[in-house]
């Protein structure tokens, strides 16, 4: 596996770019470092769902997943005084990728809108349990205290940002290698003809189910380290059906060119939040609307699309 | 008895509420192949538009049962201008793309809605109860009810039984019932089917705008209040099979009571049922509960 | 829209005013000209005509009064700096709150952050207020939890909380309607709400322990807008008295369709932080209805009020917002006015324009009086505010035209809040050991 660090393009200038990142997190200022983290660590929730549109499948209720991860973050900080970074990520990620391998049996027999339908259902049982219980936070949520590093309390963020970038290039790698599997190749295979995908031998639902696991994983990792970094969990900005709707939007927004482009995706959402919110705060969904219908219509391969542009530019004028 | 008897009211009246929102959605799925998340936004469009009417009319003095006239401008007026304008200027140019696709755009499309509401209608909510207050109250099973919340029903009945006429008793009806088989076969017989895709938008439009204005009486028409009624309209179309009217009339009944009957005995499960119930819907029975005869072509 | 734009006519008239003034004095010690504080509140959703709104109106009045000098017996600015207002929307949830909070003292770089209604967001950005080291003063917030669970350094409320309401309502409750035998609940479901119901309930068990309290009292979603199923619920309850503290548009939702059911004929009402409906009702809201404001403010104390800053608040209010201020305004009015008492007196005992730490020194433990009487920062360390907290009962007034309070009562703050140290939960199961009341 570690040879695709030499052989694969996209991982040896991934791997660059985010040490570039995480070196940067020392000089730049503490606003920026947290929308970093908050775009990185939604990144890797719409990388989880990237690994399903290759195939065609959209989710409506990757919210559950989101949820999953940030409130076992917080329940465990609650209830257990868990705060150790590892520990978080690790039961996080364990949780979503269990409920996802169970789901996964029903859901890997659906496609196009059902699939959407039956994810949205799946998320908001979620979200009706955690509103309505008490001792689960109802409309409120938990706090998060601040996250220890194998028993080491880091004074600044930056630790925790480095953590970020790091588990990111790790879902990036893990997920470029996925598709290079012939696992991973039947991808797109699966959403042209899945007919023939099943003559040559492969069951197409265990494919599927492989996928929807890797992709609640991921976004269960996203759930935790966003509640980390923000120190915050609550059932609306985190499990309601607008926030699954939000993540396809970045996604859509980040196009399904390249590994790397949700978290670009990631954090121009979060910067575009920023800005609307100080700007015109009255006006920041009817931005996301209108940016999410011009992407549809005009951009329909996302921002990656630009820089694939870009880059056949620089490579046709050196030719 | 008095248990059973307030349950059953209570949701029979939400389950009107939820079948006249939703039928318009279920009817567009089943011709358009669109589930229009935007379908919130004619609810919200309508009840804020006949909230403000309402208001407006019962300042300048006019009696409280003038509200009634008032409703159905509101629903031909956001019916009309709101579905034109998304049919033409969006939709019409996505029925070619994928069926995920042109959810995520009505999503968009929704967002927008949401904030151009507060922009037109401001953030004071609005109290447009003299309809409800025209009609007083009654005892019924022990309690007192409002009149009003049961005219509801009686106007989910009419809205059931005229959408089940149109669609299988008239020449238009059965047009329509060709273009939801095989669009093609439409096409071939010289139908103009995006006029028909464009008249059964704007009749789903109606009927979400219906509900909006309908049911703006009985609440605080404030802002955001349409968020949580797409996923309960989903949850209703998707339970009685998408695209089948009798499903979503089936579909509302059963989520109206599920929620009354948790509301009385266990409020903490009131959310949970509704989407259990969905996904269980679901799994059983992908294609609902009264899916519709199907002849699409591969 | 005229009223912001003027807000902002006058604003701009005050800065350069205030500027001139400066420059004027040769910019002597002036290290500080300016100060800039974020004032969050809901601008969207369905809290912010209701709550929001007037909640930004009363704080603007306030700042655009004390930047200009025309606070009636108060001095100009704050410890002499201008204070220069950014305007913050609380809606969207608490995450979305947490990294507003941010944006806001790190991007934007505020001196003090002055707001929160909601329960949850106060809860959820005092944390993260500590870890910024960032003034922050919480203006409204009812849960007691906030400052109960950990002691916080950079963080103020000039509210009381749920508790002193609560433990108001059941004396009140126990004086003013003493056949009540039963009594039932309903409360949004989040912290408030929740805290609301559970004091209420435990004060009356010792305030008043011959009424019974409902074992099904009702907690839908904040913000649900319909409530058929649970008025039929309630209506089945055997108990006379169903107590609330719905507030935002939940309130009025609830009023209007349990009214023309002929509920409030059948069963009496608590509203206990409802004023805000009683006044955009208007004549609709039933006569009857137990009401309160959550301190000397709004309905309860608008006929006869004399006291002078609540007399010119409640006339320069009227006057340029076309409205009676509600809880809401007084409440973030008062905030302001804690700010700047706190500045002055940090100043002087500075000698210049104070630190941080110094502020935090003037505002601790201060006792002032302020648009809504006599408060005092008596617990959590000198950062939790107590005030005396009333009642009345509805009746609208036909001559006016416009809503009044009948049967006004307020019990003393030492009456109703827990002596320094003690955990509110604790104090009223003990039996509530040395309120002081009349």
């Amino acid at each position: 596996m570690l040879d695709i660090l030499k052989t694969d393009k996209t991982i040896r200038w991934a791997a660059l770019a985010f040490l570039a990142l995480a070196l940067s997190g020392l000089v730049i200022d503490a606003w920026i470092l947290n929308n970093l983290m908050f775009g990185l660590a939604r990144g890797l929730a719409v990388l989880g769902l990237l690994v399903l549109w290759r195939t065609g499948l959209i989710s409506f209720g990757h919210a559950l997943y989101f949820g999953i991860g940030a409130y076992t973050v917080a329940l465990l900080d609650t209830f257990a005084g868990v705060t150790d970074l590892v520990l978080r990520l690790g039961v996080a990620v364990a949780a979503s990728a269990a409920i996802g391998f169970l789901l996964g049996f029903i859901l890997r027999k659906y496609r196009g809108i059902f699939f959407a339908m039956l994810s949205l259902a799946f998320s908001m049982v979620l979200y009706g349990i955690l509103v309505k219980i008490e001792a689960l936070g109802s409309t409120d949520g938990f706090s998060v205290s601040a996250t220890t590093i194998f028993g080491w309390k880091p004074e600044t963020k930056f630790p925790l940002f480095c953590a970020i970038v790091a588990t990111a290039v790790v879902a990036i790698v893990c997920v470029q290698f996925y598709l290079r599997t012939t696992l991973g190749h039947l991808t797109t295979a699966i959403r042209d003809n899945e007919l023939r995908v099943e003559y040559l031998g492969y069951s197409v639902a265990k494919a599927i189910h492989i996928k929807y696991v890797i992709s609640a994983a991921l976004t269960g990792a996203a759930g935790a380290m966003l509640a980390t970094a923000l120190g915050q969990v609550d059932p609306d900005s985190m499990v309601n059906w607008t926030i699954s709707g939000e993540l396809v939007f970045i996604t859509i927004m980040a196009g399904p060119g390249n590994v790397v482009a949700p978290f670009i995706g990631g954090i121009v959402f979060e910067f575009l939040r920023t800005y609307a919110f100080e700007w015109a705060p009255q006006a920041w969904q009817l931005i996301v609307g209108g940016a999410l219908l011009a992407i549809i219509f005009f951009l329909p391969r996302g921002i990656w699309s630009i820089f694939e542009k870009l880059m056949a530019r620089i490579k046709g004028s050196q030719g | 008895m008095q248990l059973a008897i307030a349950i059953l009211l209570d949701g029979l009246s939400f389950a009107s509420y939820l079948f006249i929102v939703s039928v318009g959605l279920t009817i567009v799925f089943g011709v358009m192949k669109i589930l229009n998340v935007a379908h919130g936004s004619f609810y919200a469009w309508g009840a804020y538009l006949s909230a403000y009417l309402i208001t407006l009319f019962s300042d300048m003095g006019y009696p409280n049962w003038f509200g009634f006239l008032l409703i159905p401008v509101a629903t031909v007026v956001v019916g009309l201008v709101l579905s034109v304008i998304i049919e033409r200027l969006v939709l019409r140019r996505m029925y070619h793309q994928d069926e995920v696709l042109i959810v995520l755009a009505t999503f968009g499309l929704f967002l927008i809605s949401e904030d151009l509401l507060l922009l037109v209608f401001g953030v004071n909510p609005y109290f447009a109860y003299q309809p409800m207050a025209a009609l007083g109250n009654v005892r019924l099973g022990g309690i007192s009810r409002d009149v009003y919340s049961m005219t509801l029903s009686a106007l989910a009945l009419i809205v059931a039984v005229a959408c089940w006429w149109g669609l299988t008793r008239t020449r238009w009806g059965k047009l329509i019932s060709v273009v939801i088989h095989d669009r093609e076969i439409g096409l071939a017989m010289g139908l103009n089917v995006g006029m028909i895709y464009l008249a059964i938008f704007v009749i789903g439009a109606m009927l979400g705008a219906l509900g909006g204005a309908y049911i703006a009486p009985t609440i605080s028409v404030s802002p955001g209040f349409g968020i949580d009624v797409i996923v309960l309209s989903f949850a209703v179309v998707v339970i009685g099979g998408m695209g089948s009217i009798p499903g979503a009339l089936i579909g509302a009944v059963m989520v109206g009571v599920l929620r009354a009957m948790a509301v009385h005995l266990m409020p903490e499960l009131e959310l949970f049922v509704v989407f259990a119930v969905m996904a269980i819907v679901l799994i059983v029975r992908p294609e609902g509960l009264f899916a519709p005869a199907k002849a699409r072509t591969i | 829209m005229t009223a912001r734009t003027l807000g902002k006519a006058i604003r701009t008239a005050a800065l350069a005013s205030a500027v001139a003034a400066a420059a004027s004095m040769g910019g002597a010690a002036a290290a500080k000209n300016t100060i800039k504080v974020a004032i969050v509140t809901f601008l969207t959703g369905p809290a912010a005509g209701p709550f929001g709104v007037p909640g930004k109106n009363g704080a603007e009045l306030m700042i655009d009064a004390i930047n200009a000098g025309g606070l009636p017996g108060h001095s100009k600015g704050f410890g002499g700096a201008t204070l220069d207002p950014v305007f913050a929307d609380e809606a969207g949830g608490n995450s979305k709150q947490v990294a507003e909070y941010r944006n806001l003292v790190e991007k934007q770089n505020v001196d003090a952050v002055v707001g929160y209604i909601s329960s949850g967001s106060c809860m959820a950005t005092a944390p993260v207020a500590e870890e910024l080291k960032k003034l922050t003063i919480v203006t409204i917030c009812g849960t007691p939890s906030l400052f109960e669970d950990e002691p916080r350094s950079y963080v103020f409320r000039t509210q009381g909380s749920a508790v002193g309401d609560s433990i108001a309502a059941a004396h009140y409750v126990t004086q003013f309607m003493p056949d009540v035998t039963s009594y039932t609940g309903i409360n949004q479901n989040y912290a408030f709400g929740q805290d609301s119901w559970k004091f209420f309930k435990q004060a009356m068990e010792q305030i008043n322990p011959k009424a019974k309290a409902s074992s099904n009292p009702q907690f839908p979603k904040i913000f649900s807008g319909q409530y058929g199923a649970e008025i039929s619920t309630l209506s089945l309850d055997r108990a006379e008295l169903v107590h609330s503290s719905f507030w935002d548009g939940d309130i009025e939702a609830f009023v209007l369709q349990a009214l023309v059911r002929g509920f409030f004929d059948d069963k009496r009402f608590a509203a206990v932080v409802g004023d805000s409906a009683v006044d955009s009702l208007g004549a609709k809201f039933p006569d009857g209805v137990l009401i309160g404001t959550r301190s000397r403010s709004g309905i309860l104390i608008r006929r006869d009020t004399t006291d002078p800053l609540n007399v010119w608040f409640i006339k320069a209010y009227k006057e340029r917002y076309g409205a009676y201020p509600v809880g809401p305004s007084y409440q973030y009015a008062k905030a302001v006015h804690f700010l700047k008492l706190g500045l002055d007196k940090a100043a002087a005992a500075a000698g210049g324009f104070p630190t941080q730490a110094q502020m935090i020194e003037g505002l601790k433990g201060l006792s002032f009086n302020s648009v809504d009487g006599k408060t005092a920062m008596a617990l959590g360390g000198g950062h939790q505010a107590i005030h005396d907290v009333g009642y009345g009962f509805t009746e609208f007034d036909k001559e006016k035209g416009e809503p009044a309070a009948t049967n006004v009562k307020f019990y003393a703050a030492e009456c109703i809040n827990p002596p320094e140290g003690m955990l509110a939960e604790e104090w009223v199961d003990k039996g509530m050991p040395g309120a002081k009341c009349d």
